[in-house]
Parts: structure tokens; sequence; C-alpha cells
């Protein structure tokens, strides 16, 4: 698992706490959200779980590892793949299939394992028919979904989100939340999502909601869409499917708090 | 007084093997006081309306005008429009935020203490308290406040077109809604047009809805015209209908609403349901 103990974390030696005395699991086959409202350290704790960012104080380990021991930091990277909110950052290729070997080529795999392991990672986020296309004709969706397939092929035992849907359309939206989920359960990833988007926080296995660099809120979706003064610390606002399911319930019907999405909400309106 | 696109047309790259048109009849007035929503999916032409109108693009067929005006080459009014980009944070440069801000009112003639005040007033707007952020550095902002900060760098400008694209992405909801407050005060002065993925913030205020689809209008018309043609553009365009109204169009599709007009509004749709379940209303 990746595990913070105490961990505190500033920019600069006088700069304030960004993070300040975080504790938090993540567990392999677990979908986790973290949410908080913009400047409360959602992006800091993304960077401090692969050792880009060394804690001030406390510690960050990945399998009982250190994250910045000289000695364990290559194989923490290597188990916590990263995926940053702009996909036109870390695409390097000039086709979708070179872009996804670049990582398994820097580790000198050899050329049929590199192989395997980019056509099982196009495949996983369904970009599998399109290895030959120039990456800047990919629809952005397509585009972060590349970025999903790059980090993959370095079959990372966690994979950490950083605002993976911010630049998308709603389909491409939807397309990565379903990604993030069948890795953290088909596939067996410890997945951290950081985001705004609460149709994400709603798949999760478990949210954990930052507010001045501190844990506020560590439990499941249901408990925070319950809360609306908890919702409003952690910078999230109920959708309007969610606000629907709100006012249905207020009118007799039996719609979960969790139901975020037309479907869920006119799932629930069938019992 | 108006920016005026008129049957506009924008190829990249014309004339060579790689030419590809991104825009093609596409026509928009703004006014003082509107807003105008651009919708659409990724690739279908948005960000080039954009670039037309503010005079960074030129188009290759019809005419943008501002004010009278040329929107771009020699004449033209550049001072009139304020663009902030889809990643307005990789536009900073001064070493505080305030400063920043400032420098587009100072580049109108404003004297120095002018244009502080001017930044002031626009961080404020954008929900950021200038005391705070204002001596901060730039980089030290986090994403959604960057981006705040960079909206209020061309607020502070006062421009009479204001042409935002995303201006939500990646904001917190008090973030969001502050953003939404700012159009709403810029629009006393100025016309604006928001590109956006995020309907839901703006559709409740907007006076026009423009969806493009491969570079050419999918609807042109208000936002009832548009609740109309839901159905058929969900259908015949492939749209992502807001959710309110695609929960109603769900619940159609099941049976368990009979046709009728569809609603942005929360309590509204919760009524429409409410009295279509069996035994209507409890």
């Amino acid at each position: 698992m990746i595990r913070f103990d105490s961990v505190s974390f500033r920019y600069r030696g006088d700069a304030p706490l960004a993070l300040d005395g975080v504790c938090l699991t993540l567990e392999a086959g677990e979908l986790v959200a973290v949410v908080g409202a913009n400047g409360s350290g959602k992006s800091t704790l993304a960077r401090l779980c692969d050792g880009l960012l060394a804690p001030t104080s406390g510690s960050v380990t990945v399998d009982g590892l250190d994250s910045v021991d000289p000695a364990s930091l290559w194989k923490v990277r290597s188990m916590v793949g990263m995926v940053f909110q702009d996909p036109d950052d870390q695409i390097v290729g000039t086709v979708v299939e070179e872009d996804c070997a670049f990582g398994p080529e820097n580790l000198g795999l050899p050329s049929d394992e590199i192989r395997v392991r980019v056509d099982s990672s196009l495949r996983a986020v369904g970009l599998d028919g399109l290895e030959r296309r120039e990456p800047h004709l990919l629809s952005e969706g397509q585009k972060q979904r590349l970025a999903v397939a790059g980090a993959l092929a370095m079959r990372p035992r966690y994979l950490v989100f950083d605002e993976p849907t911010a630049m998308l359309d709603p389909v491409g939206r939807r397309a990565v939340l379903e990604i993030t989920e069948r890795l953290a359960h088909s596939e067996g990833h410890g997945v951290l999502v950081v985001s705004h988007d609460i149709s994400g926080v709603a798949r999760a296995d478990r949210v954990i909601g930052l507010a001045g660099g501190r844990v506020v809120f560590d439990g499941a979706p249901e408990g925070l869409m319950d809360d609306a003064p908890m919702l409003q610390r952690v910078g999230l606002s109920l959708p309007p499917a969610a606000r629907l399911a709100a006012a249905l319930r207020t009118r007799g019907f039996d719609v979960p708090a969790a139901a975020a999405d037309a479907e869920s909400v006119v799932a629930s309106l069938w019992r | 007084m108006a920016l005026i696109l008129s049957d506009i047309a924008c190829v990249y790259a014309a004339g060579t093997s790689l030419a590809s048109t991104a825009l093609d009849g596409v026509s928009l007035t703004i006014s003082q006081g509107d807003l105008v929503l651009v919708l659409g999916p990724t690739g279908a032409g948005k960000t080039t309306l954009l670039r037309a109108a503010a005079g960074l693009l030129p188009v290759s067929r019809g005419s943008a005008e501002v004010d009278g005006l040329p929107a771009s080459g020699r004449g033209s009014t550049r001072g009139a429009v304020g663009l902030v980009f889809q990643r307005p944070e990789s536009q900073f440069f001064s070493l505080s935020v305030e400063d920043d801000c400032a420098f587009g009112p100072r580049n109108l003639g404003r004297s120095p203490g002018e244009a502080l005040v001017d930044a002031r007033e626009a961080l404020a707007a954008v929900g950021l308290d200038p005391s705070t952020f204002g001596p901060r550095e730039p980089w030290s902002l986090s994403g959604g406040e960057a981006r705040r900060a960079a909206l209020a760098g061309v607020l502070a400008m006062r421009p009479r077109y204001l042409l935002l694209d995303e201006p939500t992405a990646g904001l917190d909801a008090a973030g969001r809604q502050a953003v939404c407050a700012a159009v709403e005060e810029a629009r006393t002065r100025a016309g604006v047009l928001v590109v956006t993925h995020d309907a839901d913030s703006f559709l409740g205020t907007a006076d026009r809805v423009l969806i493009l689809r491969g570079g050419r209008p999918a609807f042109d018309g208000d936002v009832p015209a548009l609740l109309r043609e839901l159905p058929r553009l969900a259908v015949a365009e492939d749209l992502d209908p807001p959710e309110v109204p695609r929960t109603l169009m769900l619940a159609r599709e099941s049976g368990l609403l009979p046709p009728g007009p569809l609603t942005l509004d929360v309590e509204s749709a919760a009524d429409l349901l409410a009295a279509a379940r069996p035994g209507g209303e409890r």
C-alpha cells in the first residue's frame, strides 16, 4: 500500500504548510478520490506519492519502501504511475504506439516484451486500432487515455491521477472515469484520483477531503454527499443530477445520496 | 456597437497539403450585456472561433468586425477585446499577482496607481482576496487560483468584449461561482462569449447558445429553443445534454415519464417526475 504517515510539506522555508499532518492509505484494488478546494494541497499530495516531492516531515512509503530513500526511490517510482491534467505535458512520441513504448524502452526491456506491454496498455484504454495515429490528431479525451496507457505500460501497482478530466468534454470525461474504475476494480491497481469532478467522486470506494492542507474527511462517498457543510468545506457542490436526486427524496422517492448522474437517478426511479 | 462574425470560415495551413477547415459558415453577434455560450465536443472549432473573434486568426472567408472595424490586421481595435486562454496560468510573468493583473491596464495608459486599483478590484471579483493573493508570486498559486488570477488580469482592462475559453475548468465550487459572478458583473459593461464544457454553470443566464460540431453550427438559438430541440440534437448531433434535462429524457425513454417539455430547473424536473409516478404525487 501507499501510506502517508503524519506527512507535512512546505514548498519553501518561509512558506505556509501546503500539507499538514496528513495520514492516509491507498491499497491495491482500491479507488480513492481526493477532493478539496483550490489551494488545499491536492496536487502536492499527488506529487508526494511517488517521491516527486519529499515530505518536510513525516514519511511516505510505497509497499514499505521510503519514497525519499535514494536506495528505493527508483523502485518507488516504478511502482507508482502518474497521469496529469494536461496530456500534452506527457506525450512525447510521434505516433500513439511509440509514445506508449517510451517508458518501457527506457527500462531497456526486450522489444517483444515492449510490444506486449504496448498492446495490452492501449487495449486497456480502448486505443487499440489507433497505434499508428499521430497524437496531435487524437481528441483530448483520447490523448488523456494515451497518457494513461503510457503510465500503464510501466506496469505500476499504483496510479495517481491529478485532475484527469478537467480539460475534457463530457464524453471524454466519462471514458476516463470508467477507466480509473476498471483499473482499480478489475485490474487490481491502487488508484488515487485528485478531482473536482463529483461524478468521479461518486464512483470511488473512499473519498479523502482536504481543507487547508489537512485531512477533514475520509470515508465513503455517500457520507460526503449527505453532508452539505462538509461538501462546501472541501470545495464541492452537488452536481445538478444529485440536486435532482435530493429534490426527489423530499418528494418521497427512494433515491440514494450517491446518485450523481442521470443514469443512477433514473435507475433508482424504477425501484 | 457589436462584435460581429458574418459567415466566417477559418482554414489552418491554407493552400498546403495539410490544409484543414476548422470553422465553416459561422455567424455571431455579441452586443454589450450579452452572454453567448459556445458548446461542442473537443475539436468542434470552439477555440478557433474565439481566436477569430479576438482577431488573432484572420478569417479565410466572411468577416469579423469589432464595433465596425476589422477584428484583425491594420486598423483593428484589439484593446476592445479581452481574451482569456484555456490555460491562462502560462501567461504570468510578474513577481506578484497584483502586478501581473495591473500590467494590462497600465498598457492601456492608466497610471500605475489606477492600474493597481483596477487589478485589486478584478482579483476581488474572481473571489481572490487582494490583500492575501495580491502580493503572492504567481507560480506559488494552485492551479485553480492561477486560473482565476489570469481572468482577473483581463477583467482589469475592462474590455468591451470578453472572450473566455473554458473559464471554470479545474475550479472548485466556490471558484466556479466566483467566475460566474464575475461574468455577470462584466456583462454590465461588456458582451461576453464563453466557450465551455461546463454548460450547467452558464445555461441559466445565457442569452444565446451556439453549438458547434465539426466546425459548423449544429444549433444556434436561445435557451428555450435549445430545450425544445435537445431530444433531436442528442440523436442527430450526438450532443451531450445538461444533466437535468438528460435525466428527464432518460426517464421518458424508460417509459417513466410521458412526453412533454424539458427544463433546466431542478425543482420543476422533480415535480414532473413526482406527478408521473404511479398514483401521482405523494
